[in-house]
């Protein structure tokens, strides 16, 4: 391996500089065109096909609807986008060291915030039918309930043996593509959700996608292979 | 509009902020944190492109596109947080090709062609 020469500060300096007044001139160019583009009238939008729809999603909040019914299919694979990450993370040994076990008064908010956050997480899950929130808002609050846990000294993250986080990391893809699948014998095809069942439908699937979320962001967080 | 125009316009600001600051900083960590605002900067546009006026409800299809960019950013983050805790624990000189992810943001780096990639003519 041959050794690099360092770059001459002073030639390092002008190079960017050099690069920032490209950019600045990329930026002046991507500021026109976007007013330019708000400034004229943006014609027909998916929007209207969206909300026309909206009655027969199963859900009254719109971006749920987008999420989990019209564009199902996006949502599956960014489980799956994921689950992907996880395995990589897994796949580069095992956690670093657990913090050392926090304090009494850490411990004593833990103690309380990490239900909350449950709480919170299960509330959010569920009002996402007809409000903003949704499966990745009540996920994202249980990764931080675990976060919260990891670093207050437990070493897993509140999470169960690695075999048990296998399954609930799984359980968001599984639950979905099975769904999807059950679909096509009924009628439709893959991931149609019929309108009658719709809203049981995305509720279940939302729930096994807010478990398996958690999981995976608070095992992220761990960063290897869990401890045993 | 104008409310529209200054969440569109400071989320081009931020990508090229990001852009600027992911070619022209060698540590690992704060490529990462450019690449980030990068996607900040996108998801401001897209957010800013739902507006449909105050009349109309906003469109729908962008807003759920950027909850999933959110997942995605953050999924592709953690791999690449955890790559490079593994890298720092890789002894320097074992590592192929050597890159500068201490904490010196000035040290320089070998790196593949690019605006800055003339290390060997200098």
């Amino acid at each position: 391996m041959k050794a690099h020469t360092p770059i001459d500060p002073d030639r390092r300096r002008d190079l960017s500089m050099l690069l920032g007044i490209l950019l600045a001139a990329i930026g002046g160019l991507l500021l026109w065109v976007f007013s330019a583009a708000v400034a004229t009238d943006p014609g027909p939008r998916l929007a209207d096909l969206a909300l026309a729809n909206m009655q027969r999603s199963g859900v009254s909040n719109p971006v749920t609807s987008v999420l989990l019914n019209y564009r199902a299919y996006d949502t599956l694979l960014e489980l799956a986008v994921l689950l992907t990450a996880l395995i990589g993370i897994w796949s580069l040994g095992s956690a670093s060291a657990p913090f050392q076990s926090a304090g009494a008064v850490l411990r004593g908010m833990v103690a309380w915030v990490v239900p909350l956050l449950i709480l919170a997480g299960g509330y959010m899950l569920w009002v996402g039918g007809h409000a903003p929130g949704g499966a990745f808002q009540a996920g994202a609050l249980l990764g931080a309930a675990g976060v919260i846990m990891r670093l207050a000294g437990d070493a897993s993250a509140g999470l169960p043996s690695e075999i048990g986080q296998r399954w609930l990391a799984v359980a968001g893809v599984a639950v979905f593509a099975l769904i999807g699948l059950a679909l096509i014998p009924i009628g439709g095809g893959f991931l149609t959700l019929p309108p009658s069942l719709a809203k049981w439908l995305i509720l279940s699937i939302e729930t096994m996608a807010t478990i398996a979320i958690g999981t995976t962001l608070a095992a992220a967080y761990v960063g290897g292979r869990p401890p045993r | 509009m104008t409310a529209q125009f200054l969440y569109g316009g400071a989320g081009m600001i931020l990508f090229v902020l990001g852009v600027w600051s992911f070619l022209v900083h060698d540590p690992l960590l704060r490529k990462l944190i450019a690449l980030n605002i990068m996607g900040a900067g996108v998801f401001h546009v897209l957010i800013a492109i739902a507006y449909r006026g105050d009349a109309l409800a906003p469109d729908p299809v962008p807003h759920a596109l950027v909850l999933t960019g959110i997942v995605v950013a953050v999924s592709a983050t953690a791999l690449a947080l955890a790559l490079g805790a593994r890298l720092d624990e890789t002894p320097a000189d074992e590592r192929q090709p050597p890159t500068a992810n201490g904490r010196a943001p000035d040290e320089p780096a070998t790196r593949p062609a690019g605006p800055r990639g003339d290390n060997d003519a200098a």
